[in-house]
């Protein structure tokens, strides 16, 4: 992991440049979040102290600093998507897995959570299943996204 | 009525995110052109077409980059703005998806007409299918070797709006928290590592081979005197047909909505409408005829923005659209200026207490207040762009404010499309606020 960081720091003139390349291939590789080792992993390879490391992954909402389950639920809540009924499709997650959003079910499967805008306004409501757009998801299609994650666990 | 025949131009018949396909429809060629002329001579082109800059804050792109020194003893940096996280705002996703050679050659002939060799494109993190197109691109452009000895580096954000504002993307880009910086100095004097850089927009660079093509004078003829050209406008909200739309700068608002979106639909009434992303301020149902242009919008007391058109219907409570804004913006202010960071977390207060019922009449002055202390005492203008919407609201719907502290509660009586919504600010734990002394 090192030196693939260290190759992606190649890129750049500074190697601190590469901090976000470089949480991201550390979060992937702890199971989606950034246990303390990750942060002396990163320090190392692009000479930086964990505390640095730590300091700029807590700004940046993309990195979890806690647990999360093996797949991640994101729902947006902003104004478009609120307008079409987001709510009703946050409900509608919170009674299909039983989490309520910021947590993760039991199993350890999935974990919901609630996002800023995620640019896809015009074809709200936008739900991020594991780093892929959903557009547009209504109450209705909830259960069967959620079937599909059980399915692939 | 929709016309693309610039930024999305040939989007529609073929394949863009091909090299081979763009290429049949001219791609590659202005830069090619560009390559053999002066760097002034395109300045002078990017002058003559009046294109004012995409990203929201409409500053003229050639006097931009006009400013970047023309001799530097240190490299200079081409930036390319895709972070696109204003609330409602999706078109340089669709710029990104269908044609990322045009995204590719306008900054790279940006990049020629300001002497800089290294460009970064700056794309917010969750735009994953996006950075992957964006880099099949780049790869075919690369092996083709169209980036004549220019680094054209692919640079994923990680989830911070702030990092969309110019002087926070460049601390985002150093490896630093994206806390803007102060003004001045510019980026143009000290921007990237110190050195001279020049900021822009995706659309801004998408347009500029377009502009090459048809002539600066040719392409100034499109839109209005003020805001010529075309944009890629995102419609969203309560209409029929969201979605991106390019079309001339100065059509309507009724146009785009009415004749383009298909109206408000479940024969509902339209109540609002945020005409530039939600950073700006509200219009009113009986403003729907104004053109979307710089002056237009501005003398109707308002902005384009970034472009980003929500419609809002009648089943909207204007106290939760407010709290829902002002939730945004105090998720995303970065914490490094007082006002913003305090005067978000008291919008937020005030706007559930008014919502709750909880408020007394002059709450909704201490609002105001609260707003006006924000307004032009921040280093950047994210808490402008909290405190100029919400305090827009409380102006124009004043009665509606009213009536929930008269009555107590409020009027939709939980029906409201707004109703309840559960934003990210809600999942923070240890995330203590300050308590409103009223
Ligand atoms: C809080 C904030 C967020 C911004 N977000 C973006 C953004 O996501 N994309 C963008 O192009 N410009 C954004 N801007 C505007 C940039 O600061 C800058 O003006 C723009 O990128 C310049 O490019 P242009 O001249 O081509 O428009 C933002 C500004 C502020 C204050």
């Amino acid at each position: 992991m090192i030196d693939e960081i260290r190759r992606v720091a190649e890129q750049y003139p500074v190697a601190r440049s590469a901090i976000l390349p470089a949480l991201r291939i550390a979060q992937e590789r702890h199971g989606g979040w950034l246990p303390p080792e990750a942060f002396e992993e990163v320090g190392e390879a692009l000479d930086l102290t964990p505390a640095y490391c730590k300091a700029v992954a807590s700004f940046y909402d993309m990195f979890h600093l806690e647990p999360v389950g093996r797949h991640l639920v994101e729902l947006c809540t902003n104004v478009s998507c609120a307008l079409v009924g987001a709510q009703q499709v946050l409900e509608a997650f919170e009674e299909e897995l039983g989490v309520r959003p910021g947590e993760t079910t039991e199993d350890g499967a999935v974990t919901l959570r609630t996002i800023e805008c995620a640019g896809g306004c015009g074809w709200g409501t936008v739900v991020v299943v594991d780093h892929r757009y959903r557009e547009p998801v209504r109450a209705e299609d909830v259960p069967g996204i959620v079937q599909e994650l059980r399915d692939a666990d | 009525m929709p016309i693309s025949e610039i930024l999305l131009a040939g989007a529609s018949e073929r394949d863009l995110t091909k090299l081979e396909e763009y290429h049949m429809v001219g791609g590659y060629a202005q830069l090619a052109r560009a390559r053999e002329l002066e760097p002034a001579a395109i300045l002078a082109e990017l002058d003559a077409s009046n294109l004012r800059g995409r990203g929201g804050a409409f500053f003229a792109t050639g006097k931009k980059a006009g400013f970047m020194p023309r001799d530097s003893p240190r490299p200079k940096y081409l930036t390319v703005n895709a972070d696109e996280s204003e609330p409602g705002t999706f078109k340089d996703r669709e710029i990104m998806l269908r044609v990322p050679h045009r995204v590719i050659e306008g900054s790279l002939i940006t990049a020629h007409a300001i002497e800089a060799r290294h460009v970064f494109i700056y794309i917010r993190g969750e735009y994953l299918t996006e950075f992957e197109v964006l880099r099949a691109a780049l790869d075919e452009a690369r092996e083709a070797e169209l980036l004549g000895g220019v680094t054209l580096v692919l640079h994923r954000g990680a989830g911070a709006y702030i990092c969309g504002e110019e002087t926070g993307l460049l601390e985002s880009l150093e490896g630093k928290r994206g806390q803007p910086r102060a003004k001045p100095p510019y980026p143009a004097i000290t921007g990237l590592y110190g050195a001279p850089t020049l900021i822009n927009n995706v659309e801004t660079m998408a347009t500029v081979p377009k502009i090459m093509e048809l002539g600066g004078e040719e392409y100034a003829k499109l839109g209005t005197p003020d805001s010529t050209g075309t944009r890629v406008f995102s419609l969203s909200g309560n209409v029929v047909r969201g979605g991106n739309y390019e079309l001339p700068n100065g059509t309507t608002l009724r146009e785009l909505i009415y004749d383009i979106g298909g109206g408000v639909p479940d024969g509902r009434e339209l109540k609002a409408i945020i005409p530039g992303g939600s950073s700006v301020q509200i219009l009113t149902a009986d403003q729907v005829d104004t053109p979307l242009s710089y002056d237009a919008m501005r003398e109707a007391g308002s902005s384009v923005g970034s472009g980003a058109i929500i419609v809002i219907d009648d089943r909207a409570c204007i106290v939760q659209l407010g709290l829902r804004v002002a939730q945004f913006y105090m998720h995303e202010s970065c914490g490094k200026c007082t006002p913003c960071r305090e005067g978000t977390r008291w919008m937020v207060q005030l706007l559930n207490r008014i919502e709750d019922g909880d408020a007394e009449e002059d709450e909704l002055d201490l609002l105001l207040d609260v707003c006006d202390r924000i307004l032009g005492h921040c280093l950047c203008p994210l808490g402008d762009a909290a405190a100029m919407p919400i305090a827009s609201y409380v102006d124009k719907f004043r009665d509606e404010f009213r009536e929930h502290v008269r009555a107590g509660r409020c009027p939709y009586g939980g029906e409201s499309s707004l109703e309840r919504v559960f934003a990210p600010v809600d999942q923070h734990r240890g995330h203590p606020t300050v308590e409103v002394a009223t």
